[in-house]
Order: C-alpha cells, then sequence, then structure tokens
C-alpha cells in the first residue's frame, strides 16, 4: 500500500510538473467541442439537443490524444523495468497510473464541461446528468485506454496505433453516456442510463487491471 | 554456497540467437565480470538474471531452485541499474530517490547516506532534465545504497562517471559482496574489483552456418 502511495505521489507530481500536457488535452477538448458547434451552424434547437454527444465526443478524443504519454516515457526510460523490479505489483502500477491520468484528463475535462454546455446552451435540468455521465463514464474511458497504451508500447507508431485501437474501444461508454442525457432530455428517468455506466466502469475495472499489466509485461520481455 | 546458478541458459532478440550453452555460478559475495563484444548479449543476459526476461533454454536457479518458481521472491533480491536507469528527467534527484525509498519501503533516514555516498547534494534540487550524463548516472547508482537486494545487475554503470564517481561506485559494490552480497557487471572498461570470475560472451555466440 505504501508503494502504491508513492507512485500515486511521484505521478501527481509529474503531472503537476508536466501540466502542458493536460492543458493541451484540455485546449483540444474544448477546441473540438467549438468545431462541432460551427460545423452544426446557428440553430440553437439543433445545438441544444446535440451538446450531450458533442461533449461526449470530444471528451473521447482528447482523453485517446492523452493516452500516449501513459507508459510511453516510463518505457523508454527505463522507469518501467524498475517498477517491474520493485515491491509494488504491475496491476497496482497500472492502477495508480490510471488514477493519476483520470485526475489530469477525464477529471479535468468535467470541469471544464460547464464551459460547453454554457456555450451549446444546454438546458439547466439536463446538466446533473450530464456531469454525472462524465464522471461515471471517464474514468473507464482511463481503464480501457491503460490497456490499449499498454499495448501498444513498442509498437514503432504507437501514437497513431493507440486512437485506432481505442476509440472503438470507447464506443459503448459514449453511447451510454449520451443516452442518459437524451432519456433525461426527453423527461424519462436517467437511473437505469446511470447504472449501466457505473456497470461499464465495474467491467472495465478488472478487465484493465488484468489486461494492462499482461500487455506491460509483454513489453518488457521484449527488451 | 553456491547462491545463484545459470544452466546452459540462451537468449535471443528479435530471433536472432545471442549466446547458448551459457553456465554459471555465484557464491556468496562473488562477482561476474561480462565481456563480449557490441550486440553479443550482456543486457540481455542481465535482463534475463534480474526476471525480466525469460531464457529461450536452460535455467537460472537461486539457492537450487528455479528462479521462474518464485518471481515475487526473486525480484525481491535484485536491484539492476541500466543503460536506461528510470530517471525522469522532470524530477530532481532528491525526489526521485525520494520516491525509491517510498516505493522500496525504505526508511527515509537512509537517503542522506545515498546522496553522500555519490556527492549529490549540490545538484540534488536542480531538475535531472537540466543535469549532465555523468550527474544523471549518480543519481541511478545512489539507488544502490537504499537497497536492500543481495543481487546487484550493473549494465555498464561506469559510464560518463568521472574518476571520483568510479571510486564510489567500486568500493560500494566491494562493501556489497563483503557483506555477502552477489553482483553482475557487463562492461568494456576496466572493473578494478578483486576475485571476479569472466565470462566472455562472444565463446557462447552460436557457430556462424557455413556458406
Amino acid at each position: 500500500m505504501s508503494a502504491f502511495l508513492a507512485l500515486s505521489r511521484r505521478e501527481l507530481l509529474l503531472l503537476w510538473r508536466q501540466r502542458g500536457e493536460p492543458l493541451i488535452a484540455l485546449a483540444f477538448f474544448l477546441l473540438a467541442a467549438l468545431v462541432f458547434a460551427f460545423g452544426a451552424g446557428p440553430d440553437a434547437a439543433l445545438l441544444q439537443r446535440i451538446a450531450p454527444g458533442v461533449l461526449w465526443a470530444s471528451a473521447l478524443f482528447a482523453v485517446v490524444l492523452s493516452l500516449e504519454r501513459l507508459f510511453e516515457s516510463d518505457h523508454a526510460e527505463g522507469a518501467l523495468d524498475q517498477l517491474a523490479l520493485s515491491p509494488i505489483s504491475l496491476p497496482m502500477v497500472v492502477a495508480a497510473k490510471v488514477l493519476v491520468h483520470w485526475l489530469g484528463s477525464g477529471f479535468l475535462l468535467l470541469l471544464a464541461a460547464p464551459l460547453v454546455a454554457l456555450a451549446y446552451g444546454l438546458p439547466w435540468a439536463l446538466w446533473p446528468t450530464l456531469l454525472l455521465t462524465l464522471l461515471l463514464g471517464t474514468p473507464s474511458l482511463s481503464l480501457i485506454g491503460a490497456v490499449v497504451a499498454a499495448t501498444a508500447l513498442g509498437a514503432r507508431r504507437g501514437g497513431v496505433l493507440i486512437p485506432l485501437l481505442a476509440l472503438p474501444l470507447m464506443l459503448p461508454v459514449l453511447i451510454l453516456g449520451v443516452t442518459a442525457a437524451d432519456a433525461a432530455a426527453a423527461g424519462l428517468a436517467d437511473g437505469a442510463h446511470l447504472l449501466l455506466l457505473g456497470a461499464a466502469l465495474l467491467f472495465a475495472l478488472p478487465l484493465s487491471l488484468v489486461a494492462a499489466p499482461a500487455a506491460l509485461r509483454q513489453a518488457l520481455e521484449a527488451g | 554456497m553456491v547462491l545463484l546458478q545459470g544452466r546452459a541458459l540462451a537468449a535471443e532478440r528479435g530471433w536472432r540467437l545471442l549466446f547458448r550453452d551459457l553456465s554459471f555460478e555465484l557464491d556468496a559475495g562473488g562477482g561476474l565480470l561480462l565481456n563480449g563484444p557490441n550486440g553479443s548479449g550482456k543486457t540481455t543476459l542481465i535482463r534475463l538474471l534480474a526476471g525480466l526476461q525469460p531464457p529461450l533454454a536452460g535455467r537460472l536457479l537461486w539457492q537450487d531452485r528455479p528462479v521462474d518458481e518464485d518471481r515475487e521472491g526473486h525480484r525481491r533480491r535484485v536491484a539492476y541499474v541500466g543503460h536506461q536507469p528510470g530517471i525522469k528527467p522532470a524530477l530532481t534527484p532528491g525526489e526521485q530517490l525520494a520516491f525509491e525509498a517510498g516505493l522500496q519501503g525504505v526508511p527515509a533516514g537512509r537517503l542522506a547516506a545515498a546522496e553522500a555516498r555519490f556527492h549529490l547534494t549540490r545538484f540534488r534540487d536542480l531538475p535531472t532534465a537540466l543535469l549532465s550524463a555523468g550527474q544523471r548516472r549518480r543519481t541511478a547508482l545512489a539507488r544502490l545504497v537504499l537497497s536492500e537486494a543481495s543481487l546487484w545487475l550493473l549494465d555498464e554503470p561506469a559510464t560518463s562517471l568521472d574518476a571520483e564517481g568510479e571510486a564510489s561506485l567500486w568500493a560500494l559494490v566491494e562493501e556489497h559482496r563483503a557483506k555477502g552480497g552477489l553482483v553482475v557487471v557487463a562492461s568494456h572498461g576496466a572493473v578494478p574489483l578483486a576475485g571476479v570470475a569472466r565470462v566472455d560472451l562472444a565463446q557462447f555466440a552460436p557457430a556462424v552456418a557455413p556458406a
């Protein structure tokens, strides 16, 4: 446990020292949302209707953009070797890194989401549902992303490979998030959708903590 | 007493056989020096001894027990300093070592000893990205002072070190051996360690197929 805390603390310190990277992901998120608005045109009713989808799609792109840094530098600098030889187990390494990755991606986007919601004129009644879907859904994105980032280690074009592999795997989370917001917009109960998002998270958590360490071990064995 | 034993080890890299039929024994306090031309498999052998890579053939034994039966136990006895020593450029040497201490569960009191040993005090609070190659190497080696591992695996540990740094390194290794620790060093340069066995990897290279 103390090793987990030590690694989490190091990851947080690195996130702060290299804060340009999460800020770039954040800027990308806001810009992507803006691009969709220009693409859809000035129809206020249409903008309101597509706001949840735009938010989720932009969040997906921004998270995928931030995945390469998750393991790549640790692998290239030999820090992954040291972690593999230290008392901390690889699943715990993944857990600590995913947790801090989420703080620097999904959580950050959640904080910025109200800006986009305001710009799209999203009705106040939908805000709680939309923010809840992001809170429940974005950790799944980081967990799925960790598997993909670990798998792409050592691949010559890892940076290009990651979005290609990650986006299809993340689509179910996006669909659940957007349908929850749609249900709320139609005046229906959104509870079932939120529960499904929670279930997706509970599914992604053990899957990621088994698959990502296995992929890391592969990368270590390749040298 | 024989602690570490390699029996007929073979390894490949990228489908190319590097060495085969390599056997060795290391007693408590023993040292093994790996020589060989570039690409002969020194780094691969060291990673194999660390348990980071499985051998292609042969067995690695610790006290007559195969290492792959007890990976957890093996990684606790290994300290590895490689070409890429895993120093984060955005952290200072002080932060890096404090993290290592936390990770290994070593009391923070040992940090001062580790920093003093390799004279890190002058640059301990500078970001590693600004340090020279030798200063980074010193930071990586200072981890050995924190480590409680019995098997030290050092891949070209003296690279970029000045005379004073080298002296600190070899003195530390001899102290470790005096306490019964084991060391395996891959090096092209002179290694002033007493009573170490030598393995020339070129002797274990596969025979070139006749044309």
